[in-house]
This record gives C-alpha cells, structure tokens and sequence, in this order.
C-alpha cells in the first residue's frame, strides 16, 4: 500500500526547502568573504588553498550585495530551524516508521540487475512502482540527503564555530580539523544543489502539479 | 521564456522580501534572538571555563596574517615600534577601585601564560601562532574591579576607515584563562601587523574581537554609551554581531 505523506513529513519538507535556500544563498554571500578552501586545521594563504572558489554574483547571494554581517545574520537564524526541524524528523521519522516502511532499502533492492532495472526505468522516465511509496533510486537518494548530505551540514557548521568547539573538541578534530569541516561544509552544500536540481527536474518530468498538490495536501492513500 | 521570467520573477519576491525582513525591527531582533541562543548554547554545553584547543609548535601556521589595520598611522606610532614602545602604556579603569597604568615592561614581569592557538577570522580563514602575556584576570584583579561592572571594554591606537577600533566583552570571557593580553607571537614581540605592542587574546571568539594596538581597558556596567552602543568597531559601523563564537 502506497500512504499519502503525513502532515509532519509536508511541514518538514517545506521548512526545510524555506531554510535550505535561505542557507544556501546567505552561505555563498559567506564565501565571498575568502575565496579559498583548506585542508587541516588553519589555512589563510592561497598557497595553503586547495582550491580557489569563483565570487559568487550578487544575485545568487543573501542579501544581494556584498555584505558579510548580513549573510551571516541570515545563516545564524536559519541553521536553528534547519538543525532543529531535521533532528525532529528523524525522530519521528524512526518512531513512527516512515523510515523502516518506506525509506529503507532491502537486501534484493541492492543486487546489481535490480539497480540496473531501475536505472533503465528513470531513463524512460517511468517514475511508477508498485507496492512501495518509493523506488529504490529514490530511496538511495532520499537517503543520502537525508542520512549524510543535511546531518553533515549541521554538524561542520558546529565545527567551524569557535565557541562551540570547546563544548566537542572531538567534532571537528573528527573531521580533520577546521578548515578540513569548512571545506566539508562547502562540498556537501553543492552536493545538496546538486539533488535540488535533479529533486525539481523530475517533479517536472513525473507530473509537477500533482506532486506539488501531494507534497502540500498529502494526496491520496493508494492500494 | 515565460516560465523563466517567473521563476526569475519569484527569486526577486522572495530576496527582495528578505530585504524587508533584515531591515525591518523584527527582523533585527529575530537575528539577534537567534545570535543570542547561539551564546547561551555554547556556554550551556560548555563549561564556562572551557578551553579552545591548544596546538604543538609544530601546528604553528608559516605566515601569521594581518588582517583589518595593519599598522597605525602615526608618528609616535611609528617612532615607538622602532625603539621597542619605551613610551607605551596600558591604562586600566572604568569601575575599578584602582586606576592602574602598565608599561610593556611591568606586563612582562607579570606571570605570564604561553597557547598555541587557531585564530578564526569571520571571513573564514584560521592561522595558528603561539601567544605569550598576562592574563586579563591579573590586571583585572589588580585594579580590583568593582561588582556593578558587567562588561570589559578594549580601546585601541588603530584607526579603521576613519573610526577608532574598539571592543568589549562580558565578565566570562574576561576572566577565561586563555584570555591575555599578548606581547609576544612565536617568541617573538608582536609584529606590527599583528597589533604591536599589545593585542587581546578572546579565544573562543573569531578574530575581530581580538582587538589590536591596545592602549586602555576600561570595566563598564553597559555598553549602551560607548560609541555606537553596540559593544564593538565592527558591531557598529557595519552590523557584525557582538557575540562572535558562532
């Protein structure tokens, strides 16, 4: 049986989406401020870099203008909605099985042909699967986002902060030092833009009103 | 083409509400209630004595850069930094039972604390250097700073687009016993770009509140009358926020 998404799973989703853009946009107004990213834990040269990063146009940026302060103001106040709306619902998520229902995947979902299957099957962009609420493509990449890419946002944003770092020195040694979490922090940002687009992409090819109207009713039970 | 213009119409409503949000009075003080949990988080999970992590000399980053004033553009300035500040003083007051003045020569003779520290510049870089001077306790202890005095303030030689650079801190972080007012960087006397003679060590906090060219100290109940009212150079003129371990 296909479930409609619950209340929680719509409320998380649009938070996240509204805090996610905000991040991001104010993230890149931060970035502008040293364009170079290093490994271990200090770095202020460009021969220490290793990479240089473009400035990023005022358009793409929060506020849209060159303004550290106010990016900054802007990242601090939604990485709480951000942090807080993920750790909820993945509580909720493990308690009231959305996660053992729907997102995990099973052993034969990983054997190659199956992979492969369901690889042929997006490229004919048939998005259909029945029994389950997802494929296992969807599963694997709602996974990841869910599981790595936005848990490791938040805690290289808590390793890069100063004051935090008293409180769990392990976190950021844990990641390679300082400017290892900063790089970390900038990587998995473009990771996490890289499946926005693709997440937009196939709402658009896989019937975008309907799943917009799901996404924000909760849509229909389906056996 | 028309999808494009509204999707590019839609980003413009939701930046230009921003715009709205962040000038608006609400939208200072979301900020500023959200800057403030970061601060009572930091200090909750952490003891209030909590150390920033200390580095070997072999963590010690090649080039210690200088950043914001790199010099200060005087006469007695420059005259001073070639005869090793003979002349410079340190003067200690505000609510305080005694006004104190130290010369560099009296912070050496006090007992001095050594950290091999990462500076954290809010731009996003970090350079390691090992910091030796007094800590801030010890003068405060002398002076015997009065109960009502909630804040310390720093006042600096440096001039920064036309504005003398200050800051200030709470009580906390005042008495912390990473926080010193440093001489020396890798064994060495400060290097001017780096604040000589004197800079303040604030070590869970990024680089802009470890204020440069130190001359006075000064213990407050509020920052409200002091320049701009916001407690700091940058949190004034420009907006950055006064609690900078975020």
């Amino acid at each position: 049986m296909r479930k409609k998404h619950s209340l929680l799973t719509r409320i998380w989703h649009w938070l996240n989406a509204l805090c996610v853009i905000v991040l991001f946009m104010s993230g890149l107004g931060i970035s502008n401020a040293h364009r170079y990213l290093y490994w271990g834990n200090a770095g202020s040269q460009p021969s220490e870099a290793w990479t240089a990063v473009i400035r990023f146009p005022d358009w793409a940026t929060l506020p849209q203008r060159y303004d550290l302060a106010e990016s900054r103001d802007w990242h601090v106040l939604f990485s709480w909605p951000f942090a807080i709306g993920l750790l909820v619902f993945w509580i909720a998520m493990l308690i009231g099985g959305h996660f053992w229902r729907d997102l995990r995947t099973h052993r034969e979902e990983w054997k190659s042909a199956a992979i492969w299957a369901d690889i042929v099957k997006h490229a004919k962009l048939d998005f259909t699967h029945d029994g389950a609420k997802y494929s296992f493509l969807q599963k694997l990449s709602y996974g990841i986002v869910l599981g790595v890419l936005l848990p490791v946002m938040v805690f290289t944003g808590l390793a890069i902060s100063p004051g935090f770092e008293p409180a769990a020195p392990w976190l950021v040694d844990w990641f390679g030092g300082r400017q290892s979490a900063r790089s970390i922090h900038f990587l998995a940002a473009w990771a996490l833009f890289a499946f926005f687009v693709i997440h937009i992409l196939l709402v658009l090819l896989s019937g975008p009103v309907k799943q917009m109207r799901d996404m924000i009713t909760g849509g229909r039970d389906e056996t | 083409m028309k999808r494009r213009t509204a999707l590019v119409g839609l980003g413009a409503l939701f930046t230009g509400a921003c715009s709205k949000v962040a000038e608006s009075r609400a939208g200072q003080s979301l900020f500023d209630m959200a800057e403030n949990w970061h601060m009572k988080a930091h200090r909750a999970l952490a003891n209030r004595q909590a150390l920033a992590p200390e580095f070997t000399k072999v963590d010690i980053s090649p080039v210690f850069k200088g950043n914001g004033s790199i010099t200060v553009d005087s006469d007695i300035y420059r005259d001073q930094l070639s005869k090793g500040f003979p002349n410079w003083r340190l003067r200690v007051g505000g609510l305080v039972k005694n006004e104190m003045s130290f010369s560099l020569e009296n912070l050496r003779a006090l007992p001095q604390r050594s950290q091999i520290t990462r500076h954290d510049c809010v731009e996003g870089w970090s350079a390691i250097g090992e910091w030796t001077g007094p800590q801030l306790s010890l003068l405060l202890d002398a002076a015997e700073v009065l109960p009502e005095a909630n804040f310390i303030v720093f006042y600096c030689a440096d001039i920064l687009y036309g504005k003398r650079y200050y800051e200030s801190i709470d009580m906390v972080d005042a008495y912390h016993p990473q926080t010193i007012v440093a001489h020396e960087l890798n064994g060495e006397p400060l290097p001017e770009k780096n604040g000589a003679p004197l800079r303040m060590r604030i070590e869970r906090q990024l680089g802009y509140k470890h204020p440069k060219y130190l001359t006075r100290i000064e213990a407050v109940a509020s920052l409200d009358d002091i320049e701009g009212g916001k407690g700091g150079f940058w949190e004034d003129n420009y907006g950055y926020q006064w609690y900078a371990g975020i």
